[in-house]
């Protein structure tokens, strides 16, 4: 084995592309938090549970309807857009203008009670999803096995992050939503529908987190409590790329990937709290967070 | 003596009097005999224990005829939330003020350490039927603890022997990073050096990891002949799941050291048929454990896992006992339960030890794969019966709470 230093590289190398492959469902998930944070400033703790609902309809629609993974991953989206969609005309806009932490707990709420129902009716211990036949396999890499799901893991989450980058910071409609949450008066002044503009922001956002939630099913179990044991990393995340910012998100979900798969080779047992170290230091060296334009 | 002295006599010998007068009263205290059922009930292990035992024991309760000594039998529970702090506090507060008389369920080994801790002060019955170390009965026994349906040793013993002796001798480890996962995996460590085997490497996961695969990788760059899974529940699946993806299943074994029925049916048969493991109880074994099952899955939805088996099993043998005794009283119980065998669909060849461990056969399986599969809740083929002398490990004489 090819060493360097006394380090095996080709070990080095495997849990390098591991991280990133892990970083790609960070920088989905913190992607969806960031624009739903950036753009409305709602901090949704539910989108850990909008991910496991993501898991859970692709599950079902398989099992119950025979709908198999390709479709899931146009339709689950849309399902949890609209729920999400629903949330934010039902409950969250009542409480829009108060403080930030009405809809923090809000959410919150929803997130433990949505938990809660799926343990109860689906049980602990979660549901086998298979991975789809025409990604069943691998590619033998010098270094390591790469499965070809881990590898459209990659590729897709690149592309959908990339899409919502351009949509958002590149296109007209894009200027409008960031225009209509700077002045939302004024934007509704030349004829803009902002309240329809910021439902259907808050529907991306957790339809995001539903698209992570499929292309999870194959690899991770599909339980209850999946959403609750990412969403505190990737919280930390926006927060190491500066809350708010499209980009940032992006970069700094695949990068802790990385950092935590160098993690997980040098000391493992550190792997867990490398990222929220990260974050404390950050925070004191650049509080605004990496990408961050304000504190 | 002055008359101070004979007041004094006087307030002692009523007041013994009435004591003895009150603890006489009738042979069941406070005229009922009440069982706590202690679990998770919606966290990971949820359904390993949970509903399922509290469904269990009070099939036992009625199976047994609602009472006991012509006392009525009750059952409270209380969801533990996996926290040792809200489980003994739970317990302190049943059996000080609600005159509880034992606590059965009891899951996570962390809780039922805090759990048992308060029932010995209080001199009351631990019915453990899911928790997996074996502290309970050997560096933390205790005169009330009962430990029913299975341990580490056993079912370390029962998987990794089996295995090495057939020729697989290098091990590696990937365990859950808490006490349970260590002590899985040192009891484990032990059985693989006793039969020549060796330790080829090893990794700590954090309790629930979702994503096992550097550890599958460090595990495949190890060149390990059996990994070993030293873990539970979800954490057990992924890891499983995660190594059939990375083509680990195709070159090496991969042994679950505790897997439960609920997590072998959340794996994919694909990648988890033909894997052996060791259990204290399969539904499917012969009629007695099928009608029992019935009955369980008709009232609960699913099939008993094999603590919802024990905690069954250890009710009835704890109601038996009181019945014997002519008394709820602790230690006039516990004597009966070590005295009497316990005997029933569950417990087969079965003694309780007098360090309060219950050896019963144990079994050997494999899960089925999926064309050897009729329904989905056909999933262990078992290959052996190991008798529970062999499976667990010998009592150590400072637990030994009945000398003779």
């Amino acid at each position: 084995m090819a060493t360097f230093l006394g380090i095996n590289l080709f070990g080095l190398f495997g849990q390098l592309l591991v991280g990133l492959i892990n970083g790609s469902f960070y920088a989905l998930l913190s992607l969806g938090l960031a624009i739903i944070f950036g753009l409305l400033k709602i901090i949704n703790f539910a989108q850990g549970a909008m991910y496991m609902l993501g898991a859970f309809a692709a599950w079902m629609a398989l099992d119950y309807l025979g709908i198999n993974y390709w479709l899931a991953l146009i339709l689950v989206p849309l399902a949890v857009g609209a729920v999400g969609i629903l949330m934010e005309r039902l409950l969250i806009r009542p409480i829009a203008k108060e403080d930030h932490l009405y809809s923090l707990l809000l959410t919150f709420g929803i997130a433990l009670m949505l938990q809660g129902t799926f343990t109860h009716v689906f049980g602990s211990s979660g549901m086998a999803y298979a991975i789809p036949e025409a990604l069943q396999g691998g590619f033998k890499l010098p270094f390591m096995y790469l499965p070809a799901y881990r590898a459209w893991i990659v590729v897709a989450s690149i592309l959908v992050c990339g899409a919502t980058w351009w949509m958002i910071e590149k296109t007209r409609l894009g200027a409008y939503l960031r225009a209509g949450t700077e002045n939302a008066q004024l934007m509704q002044a030349f004829g803009i529908n902002v309240p329809l503009m910021v439902t259907l922001t808050f529907g991306f956002g957790v339809g995001l987190a539903g698209f992570a939630g499929v292309m999870a099913a194959p690899v991770y179990s599909v339980s209850p409590d999946m959403g609750s044991n990412l969403l505190i990393i990737v919280f930390a995340i926006v927060v190491i790329g500066g809350m708010g910012s499209i980009g940032g998100a992006i970069l700094t979900g695949l990068g802790m990937g990385i950092v935590e798969g160098l993690t997980k080779y040098f000391y493992p047992e550190a792997s867990s709290t490398v990222i929220f170290l990260v974050m404390v230091i950050v925070l004191l060296l650049k509080p605004a967070g990496l990408f961050g334009k304000e504190a | 003596m002055n008359t101070m002295h004979k007041t004094l006599l006087a307030v002692a010998v009523a007041t013994t009097t009435a004591l003895a007068g009150f603890a006489q009263a009738g042979p069941v205290s406070d005229d009922k005999v009440k069982i706590g059922v202690l679990a998770d009930m919606g966290g990971v292990y949820a359904d390993l224990c949970g509903r399922g035992c509290v469904t269990a024991i009070e099939m036992a309760v009625e199976d047994f005829g609602g009472t006991v000594l012509g006392m009525p039998i009750e059952v409270v529970s209380a969801d533990d939330q996996l926290k040792p702090d809200v489980g003994s506090a739970k317990v302190r507060q049943w059996v000080e003020n609600e005159q509880v008389d034992a606590v059965g369920g009891l899951v996570s080994s962390a809780v039922v350490g805090a759990a048992t801790k308060v029932l010995t002060d209080n001199r009351k019955i631990a019915l453990i039927s899911t928790a997996a170390s074996n502290a309970f009965t050997t560096s933390a026994c205790s005169p009330y603890n009962v430990h029913w349906t299975y341990n580490v040793a056993a079912v370390a013993n029962g998987t990794v022997k089996p295995m090495v002796q057939s020729g697989k001798k290098k091990w590696f480890f990937i365990t859950a990073d808490y006490a349970f996962g260590h002590a899985l995996e040192e009891v484990a460590t032990e059985v693989v050096k006793e039969n020549g085997g060796e330790i080829v490497g090893g990794v700590r996961a954090p309790l629930g990891t979702t994503d096992f695969s550097s550890y599958v990788l460090q595990a495949q760059a190890s060149g390990a002949d059996v990994v070993a899974l030293a873990n539970a529940g979800g954490d057990t699946v992924n890891a499983l799941k995660t190594a059939a993806e990375f083509g680990l299943t195709q070159t090496t074994d991969v042994a679950g050291l505790l897997v439960f029925t609920p997590d072998a049916q959340a794996m994919d048969p694909a990648t988890a048929g033909g894997m052996t493991l060791t259990t204290g109880f399969y539904w499917d074994y012969d009629d007695a454990t099928r009608a029992w099952s019935k009955r369980f899955k008709e009232r609960h939805g699913a099939i008993p896992a094999m603590g919802h088996a024990g905690a069954y099993s250890m009710t009835m043998h704890y109601l038996k006992a009181i019945e014997a005794a002519g008394t709820d009283e602790s230690d006039a119980v516990m004597a009966k339960m070590k005295e009497m065998k316990p005997d029933d669909f569950f417990a087969r060849n079965a003694t309780l030890r007098a360090d309060g461990r219950m050896v019963h056969d144990m079994y050997y399986v494999q899960i089925k794969k999926a064309d050897e599969r009729r329904d989905a809740d056909d999933i262990f083929k078992v290959i052996d019966v190991i008798p529970g002398d062999s499976a667990y490990a010998p009592m150590l004489p400072e637990c030994n709470f009945v000398k003779s």
